[in-house]
């Protein structure tokens, strides 16, 4: 399998959405993840650009292609520079939501995905990695 | 501002001809001159407009401010030129030569003209430039322009091409959903449904979502919006074409569809339309 590079997409408008999510779809494919892979993670690319979006007022996405352990996989990390998170708990909880959504983006994309990590400061932004594995 | 006196008009007048034969050879040789779209005679005989009309405008002794009314046939011109450039398929950078081009046919008469005297034609040399830019930059505004319309334009029509709503059968509408369900798709898709329940007197209507590459929370919740909306105008709504990833991701998202009878194929959700309208096929 050839080294692919990373690479960082802006997410900025919700057109910005679909072409991180047609990215991710592109990357999983070259790399042999399954059909069900494929539509968990664009489904969780989905969720995260868009709470980057309209939680986060704009950030980007950066595509990494981790190796460890013998494994490879695909990781996703969006960052924004909004107002943050106050309680991360609470938001990762179902039907949780300071917008007009389901409230289940957060806590679903944990759900689809091997690793989630988030981390977020009032006032500074806040940072969402997400990998799966093969 | 202060209008500038400047000799561009003797030479426009002058070497009139000169300049439009220069010009023509500079367009043609250039790799960005288009032949399968513009015949050199077409060609021709915009440029010789052109000159025509900028050489009219320059007469006014305005050669700095094109925002001035004299200068308006040129930019009407201009504009309707590279409206019909940017619909026949050219390029910014294709558009924009038509301009930038004339500049060194322009040039190389005022060094004619004024050969020696450096400092006059330095000042002449850009006065012209500022106006040749002006023209130029005007003309690739108009031309991206256009392209824009062209791209609202197409939007507005995928949106209303991708959102059609069948009647299957008397009383069941079919709506296959393509592509992904923004809000604004979800507005379409509703009211289209809605008209269409009204009109065909419609108690059943099939979604059918095969066509979405990924349903989201978005998506979902743009769904449940629009089956809510339609049980209230009294139909009922059956949600087929989700597919395993599709099932499985929804699972895990925890997006529920309540009491929402969903089906996997389009064939399972015609059997349970038509075991729940009575209708028997034989």
């Amino acid at each position: 399998m050839s080294q692919k590079e990373p690479e960082t997409i802006e997410i900025k408008i919700s057109e910005d959405i679909l072409r991180a999510r047609q990215s991710v779809r592109t990357c999983m494919v070259d790399l042999g993840f399954s059909l069900i892979d494929q539509t968990k993670m664009v489904t969780a690319a989905s969720e995260l650009a868009r709470n980057t979006i309209d939680y986060g007022k704009g950030g980007t996405m950066r595509i990494e292609y981790p190796a460890e352990e013998g494994r490879t996989g695909i990781r996703l990390i969006f960052l924004d520079h909004g107002p943050g998170i106050a309680d991360i708990q609470q938001a990762l909880k179902d039907g949780f939501t300071t917008g007009s959504g389901l409230g289940l983006g957060l806590g679903g994309s944990k759900r689809l995905v091997n690793d989630f990590e988030i981390r977020s400061e009032p006032d500074k932004g806040t940072q969402v990695t997400v990998t799966r594995w093969r | 501002m202060t209008k500038q006196k400047s000799r561009l008009i003797e030479i426009f007048e002058k070497y009139e001809q000169e300049i439009l034969e220069d010009w023509m050879r500079e367009q043609i040789a250039s790799i960005t001159y288009r032949k399968d779209l513009l015949t050199e005679a077409g060609l021709r005989k915009q440029s010789a407009e052109l000159m025509g009309l900028i050489i009219t405008a320059s007469r006014s002794g305005n050669v700095t401010d094109i925002s001035a009314p004299e200068w308006k046939p040129v930019l009407d011109f201009l504009a309707a030129t590279s409206k019909t450039r940017a619909a026949q398929g050219f390029t910014t950078q294709e558009t924009a030569t038509f301009i930038f081009s004339l500049k060194q046919p322009v040039f190389a008469r005022m060094k004619l003209e004024l050969g020696t005297n450096a400092v006059a034609l330095a000042e002449e040399i850009w006065i012209a430039t500022v106006l040749l830019d002006k023209l130029g930059l005007f003309t690739a505004e108009t031309y991206q322009k256009s392209r824009e319309d062209i791209i609202r334009r197409q939007q507005m029509e995928l949106l209303e091409l991708s959102t059609p709503v069948i009647k299957i059968w008397e009383g069941i509408l079919v709506l296959p959903l393509i592509g992904t369900l923004d809000d604004a798709r979800t507005q379409v898709v509703m009211e289209n449904l809605l008209q269409n329940v009204v009109d065909t007197n419609s108690s059943i209507a099939i979604i059918d979502i095969t066509g979405v590459p990924a349903v989201d929370t978005l998506v979902a919740q743009n769904l449940i919006k629009t089956v809510s909306a339609a049980r209230l105008m009294g139909a009922h709504c059956i949600i087929s074409g989700i597919r395993p990833q599709i099932a499985q991701t929804m699972v895990h998202l925890g997006v529920e569809f309540g009491d929402v009878v969903t089906k996997a194929s389009l064939a399972d959700a015609l059997k349970y339309a038509f075991q729940q309208a009575g209708i028997t096929v034989t």
